[in-house]
């Protein structure tokens, strides 16, 4: 008799696993996704997998890499799911991925009501962070360590490879470090807030990705989209959840 | 007329008819048939046809020659004006080296500003499309068509009769009823056919220059989807209307996309679908000229202003095809239609209650992977 679902989540940065009981996340797990998508998916699943699990769901990119899977769902779909457990009743999501960002509307019952993406470029997504770390010698568990030092600085490129050579000049200007991380952090957090402003969003906002993991950007997220921006200890398993979740639903 | 292979080597053969049309194109010139090539629906193909010219498509769905268009043009234009004028310039497409004459119309920035360079190279004319569909903006544009008439008589020595004229019409309404007929089919919940099929129809059609015969063959294969209708085969997806940009095999990945998570194109609400065919022109009106008129300004384009007609048409195809979700698929920097799309969102998703998804592309394949997700998730949602 089958007891448990499991979500697989191949993002573009990490894959995540969750071993969900019906009520719960039993077990879960994390690895970077590198060069070889299929292969961490497999390890992920493995290290997770046992007789009890009844029903598979991938999702992410990679959705399409594990010949295990019972069933692929969009991350979209998952992201909504896994919002609406950890969340409550929120009215949507923002999830800001490693090489994408989409904003969710949710109805009350946690279904995707409409949804809008934003792939065109890395602008706004962790890959900007991840530039952003490298040239400021910083890793990410720092950003919350952050605090501004002088003036506020606006980094007006929203180009990945432009904000690149802005921060290089800023740097060249002596402006403190903290500082520059603050503009950056601020300027995605208003171009995230724009762009979810498309959709008609009520009450509270669930915040999922790597990046909800920090507060300083719940923060800013919160101050530039005007509503209250909520996040949960797994939301960077927020996808990988819902997936398991919706399997959930087929084990007998 | 009966047609004697299966409907998948039909319609594989209907996607063919671009690249046979090459051949049959140089036969018949060799034959001193002249050929006439447009860009846009507004094109009043009865005149040409009129004359015994052939009539041939030079709007380009494939990327190739976008880089060579590009050292003349912004990168930051629409695709398809992009491709149909490199196409043009190197020469690579035989539909515009044996075509005598280029015909456009002042439709959208891109395209009539594209066509005053692509007149160094070809004889190019240029038919003044009025954006708006006011009384004035008809009139207008039936003196457009006459000049348009007055071009050909010159350009090819011959002269064409309202008599000629009344015979194309009637030819070519009979060719829209029998494309009607056949599009229509998908109206049948399950749908007969999938959207890739279809479209395969709905583009080779054009790429026939015998329009009897292609008419005919249009009749028999509605016929035989009739007859082999398999009702098991596209039960249970959800029916989509396609709407936006023209779509060109480039832009098939958002077919592919929608048919392989869940979803079926019941009906395409753009240039070679609805919008270009549904209407007839009249063939009581004693004036050719305003008949032609009405008829053609009255295609629901996105570059009219105010483009009322485009909502009465959504508002019926949605509820004649049972539209479970719209997709609006918009060419990179096609500005009528991208702000358009927000009126579009508002109707289709307040006065129908119908989910609808807008979609940016070009004709690259960078955002396959993108394109397939945002589709699975929208068909998801349904």
């Amino acid at each position: 008799m089958a007891k448990y679902s499991l979500g697989i989540d191949c993002g573009s940065t990490t894959v995540k696993g969750v071993l969900f009981d019906g009520e719960k996340v039993v077990d879960s797990r994390l690895v970077a996704t590198s060069a070889r998508p299929a292969l961490r998916m497999h390890e992920v699943y493995e290290k997770l997998w046992n007789e009890d699990v009844g029903y598979v769901v991938t999702t992410g990119y990679g959705r399409e890499l594990l010949p295990e899977a019972n069933k692929k769902v969009t991350e979209i779909t998952c992201h909504a799911k896994g919002a609406h457990f950890l969340g409550g009743s929120v009215g949507g999501v923002i999830d800001i991925g490693g090489q994408d960002s989409k904003a969710i509307l949710l109805d009350k019952d946690g279904n995707v009501a409409d949804f809008l993406m934003n792939d065109k470029c890395a602008a706004g997504t962790g890959r900007f962070i991840e530039m952003m770390c490298r040239i400021l010698e910083c890793t990410g568990e720092q950003l919350d360590t952050f605090s501004p030092k002088g003036p506020t600085v606006d980094i007006t490129s929203m180009c990945t490879v432009f904000a690149e050579s802005e921060i290089i000049s800023l740097l060249a200007q002596d402006v403190a470090r903290d500082d520059i991380a603050l503009g950056v952090i601020r300027s995605i957090c208003r171009r995230t807030a724009t762009f979810a402003s498309r959709l008609p969003m009520q009450g509270s906002v669930f915040f999922s990705g790597g990046l909800a993991r920090y507060e300083l950007f719940r923060s800013h997220l919160e101050a530039a989209i005007g509503r209250p921006v909520v996040t949960h200890a797994q939301s960077q398993l927020c996808g990988a959840l819902g997936a398991a979740i919706l399997g959930y639903r087929f084990v007998k | 007329m009966e047609l004697v292979k299966d409907l998948p080597a039909i319609f594989e053969e209907f996607s063919e008819q671009r690249k046979n049309a090459f051949l049959r194109m140089h036969e018949l010139k060799q034959q001193g048939k002249p050929f006439v090539g447009g860009f846009c629906t507004y094109l009043p193909k009865e005149l040409p046809l009129a004359m015994g010219a052939c009539m041939v498509g030079l709007c380009s769905k494939d990327g190739e020659t976008i880089p060579e268009a590009e050292q003349d043009l912004p990168r930051n234009l629409c695709p398809l004006i992009k491709s149909s004028y490199g196409y043009a310039k190197t020469d690579k497409c035989p539909f515009f080296y044996f075509s005598d004459l280029i015909v456009g119309e002042t439709t959208c920035d891109g395209k009539k500003k594209m066509y005053e360079m692509l007149a160094e190279f070809k004889p190019v004319h240029v038919m003044e499309l009025p954006n708006s569909q006011s009384p004035m903006g008809k009139k207008l544009f039936a003196e457009e068509i006459k000049k348009f008439k007055e071009k050909l008589e010159s350009h090819f020595e011959t002269t064409i009769t309202e008599e000629q004229i009344k015979e194309a019409i009637h030819k070519t309404n009979e060719q829209r009823k029998a494309l009607k007929a056949f599009y229509g089919l998908q109206k049948m919940d399950p749908a007969p056919m999938g959207g890739l099929d279809m479209h395969r129809v709905l583009d080779g059609v054009q790429f026939r220059f015998d329009m009897e015969r292609a008419t005919e063959e249009v009749k028999a294969l509605t016929q035989k989807v009739i007859d082999e209708y398999d009702p098991e085969k596209y039960r249970g997806r959800k029916r989509i209307l396609l709407t936006g940009s023209p779509i060109g095999c480039s832009t098939q990945k958002v077919v592919n996309a929608i048919e392989s998570n869940g979803g079926v194109v019941v009906c395409y609400e753009n240039c070679g679908g609805a919008r270009s065919v549904d209407e007839l022109i009249d063939e009581t009106n004693p004036d050719v000229y305003d008949a032609l008129a009405k008829r053609y300004i009255n295609i629901p384009c996105s570059c009219m202003s105010p483009n009322p007609g485009r909502l009465e048409l959504m508002d019926r195809l949605i509820d004649e095809y049972k539209i479970d979700g719209v997709i609006e698929v918009v060419l990179q920097a096609c500005h009528t239609f991208n702000v358009e799309s927000y009126k579009i969102k508002n109707y289709v998703t307040e006065k129908k209650g119908v989910p609808y998804m807008f979609m940016e592309t070009d004709y690259s394949s960078t955002d396959a992977g993108q394109v397939n997700t945002r589709v699975g998730a929208f068909i998801e949602m349904l």
